[in-house]
């Protein structure tokens, strides 16, 4: 009886619930049920008359007028996703050129950190009113500067950091080979520096968007989220400035994922 | 064997020739003194290993060499030209104790590197590539990358890619020291074969007696503090590149370690000190 009891008892112990990595629909979906979950809630809430409607809209309303007002969020979106994108180019082209300056030459290494470590402290609500009423009321600059400003930073640092990670088995292998500094540059230092330089614009992607958008808080022209959320919320209409929240959620979600993969592509061999 | 004090042939050209070379670092604590008075020949395809414990120089007599170091004084010859005309002229090749592979490239880009650099046409590089591959027994893993590779793959990798331009003279610092034994003993007898393949001479340099033993026609000795050559021994073990495995278990392999270790640390033998005798 015993012998059997214990054999019996052998299978379920020796078969514990294995360790086993999520498949990634179930990654997927986790996050996804949790979402629905907490949107159910909020629309629960919302409709219980606890909390004002101008506190919190339900999820229900805001949806309503993202669908009323779909084609200007998207036009809206356009319009602040282009001042970020222009600004994110800008401040990574400048960045980049920047951080190989600093690397070639001590010099101005010592006198661009300084430098990069006041523009790393700007805050931009501090620079938004100045760069707009500085290029005009009717102008976009102002709001891409800043982008430019916020992506700047990011850029420069890591790529100075990537362009110092160079092996020194590399350096000697391209010394015996009698490499020109051209072919050095472009064979191992670059190549090194490639998978930091795209964290910092994984880095500078968000902060393009969000610099732009909040640039949008302090004047200029009208059109962009940032501008729609703040005139909306002046008038009243809570639901729809949560509305253009979201869209400017999906904007920046947008600009982060298109980084990352870049980044992911790039930095797969490093 | 005296061939320290020969002066330079004039008919037969010395793979490498080192004369009265010496090497000083200045650090924060003073001035070291790396090499001192190194006289050395290397005859070409002849197959040389620098031994002896660390901070003896060895290393530091391989970069000289290589011109990526210069003596503090003497002179080095490469073909009967200074170092740094034979490092322009790509007259040797190199691998180091890192395999140093690019982690971005296959095993056929990291090969096809210095054919890359000085302008070989890309079917001329291919098709060196493909023997290269072969010369070092890789031929299924052109398309793979370093880190899909094991450790004793990729130094043959780093071999294939020192062999790249076919130079006559092949300086090896401690390439197999990170390897496990196994891997390491296969790699001494695939170097060997290599070698006497490709007709190159080789500097090698390496912390392990055996390994020196098992590769070299001659032993370079050195002691350290300051860096020079104790001695310089001979292996009669019949040509290097006619070695294989069974020798190490032939009473000439045990005899000539013995010779090797007595010259490292004089006689009689008082046991190793930072120098592996495995």
């Amino acid at each position: 009886m015993s012998a059997t009891a214990t054999s019996r008892a052998r299978p379920g112990r020796a078969a514990p619930a294995v360790e086993r990595a999520p498949s990634t629909a179930e990654r997927m979906l986790a996050p996804v049920i949790l979402g629905v979950v907490v949107i159910a809630l909020w629309q629960l809430l919302a409709g219980s008359g606890l909390i004002e409607a101008y506190l919190l809209p339900s999820p229900a309303a805001i949806g309503e007028e993202i669908a009323a007002f779909a084609p200007s969020m998207a036009s809206a979106a356009g319009l602040t996703g282009l001042n970020a994108l222009i600004g994110l180019l800008a401040g990574t082209i400048v960045g980049i050129v920047a951080a190989l300056l600093a690397s070639a030459a001590r010099l101005v290494d010592g006198m661009l950190a300084p430098i990069v470590a006041a523009l790393a402290v700007v805050p931009i609500v501090a620079l938004a009113p100045v760069l707009n009423t500085a290029f005009g009321a009717d102008a976009q600059t102002g709001r891409q500067l800043i982008a430019a400003l916020a992506a700047f930073v990011p850029v420069f640092i890591n790529t100075a950091r990537g362009l110092r990670q160079t092996r020194p088995v590399h350096r000697d292998l391209m010394r015996a080979y009698a490499a020109t500094p051209w072919q050095t540059m472009k064979t191992i230092t670059l190549r090194t520096a490639a998978p930091f330089t795209f964290t910092g614009i994984r880095l500078a992607s968000s902060l393009a968007v969000i610099s732009a958008l909040v640039a949008e808080y302090f004047g200029g022209p009208r059109g962009g989220l940032g501008g729609l959320i703040s005139t909306s919320a002046a008038s009243s209409a809570y639901a729809r400035a949560w509305a253009y929240v979201v869209a400017a959620i999906v904007l920046g979600l947008a600009f982060y994922l298109v980084a990352l993969a870049i980044e992911r592509a790039v930095s797969r061999r490093g | 064997m005296t061939p320290t004090s020969t002066p330079i042939s004039t008919t037969i050209t010395s793979a490498v020739s080192a004369r009265g070379v010496d090497k000083t670092f200045s650090t924060k604590q003073g001035e070291v003194v790396a090499l001192s008075g190194i006289d050395l020949d290397v005859a070409p395809g002849e197959f040389i290993s620098l031994i002896g414990p660390s901070g003896c120089g060895k290393s530091t007599l391989l970069r000289i060499i290589a011109d990526l170091d210069s003596p503090t004084s003497g002179t080095v010859e490469v073909f009967g030209t200074s170092a740094h005309q034979a490092r322009l002229d790509q007259r040797y090749g190199i691998a180091f104790q890192q395999a140093g592979l690019l982690p971005w490239r296959t095993v056929a880009g990291n090969i096809a590197l210095p054919l890359e650099l000085h302008g070989v046409g890309p079917a001329e590089r291919a098709a060196r590539v493909d023997e290269l591959v072969a010369l070092v027994g890789l031929g299924d893993f052109a398309q793979k990358f370093p880190d899909q590779l094991s450790g004793g793959m990729q130094q043959r990798v780093a071999i294939a890619r020192a062999l790249a331009e076919k130079p006559a003279l092949l300086l090896m610092d401690e390439p197999f020291g990170a390897l496990d034994e196994m891997t390491r003993e296969y790699m001494q007898t695939e170097l060997l074969r290599i070698a006497a393949e490709t007709g190159a001479a080789v500097v090698f340099v390496t912390h392990s007696i055996p390994e020196a033993v098992y590769l070299s026609d001659r032993v370079v000795v050195m002691s350290p503090r300051p860096g020079r050559i104790a001695d310089i021994v001979p292996m009669r073990l019949g040509r290097a590149a006619d070695r294989a495995d069974d020798l190490r278990e032939d009473g000439a392999f045990f005899e000539m370690i013995t010779a090797v270790r007595e010259a490292l640390h004089g006689t009689p033998v008082s046991g190793p000190r930072g120098v592996e005798t495995r």
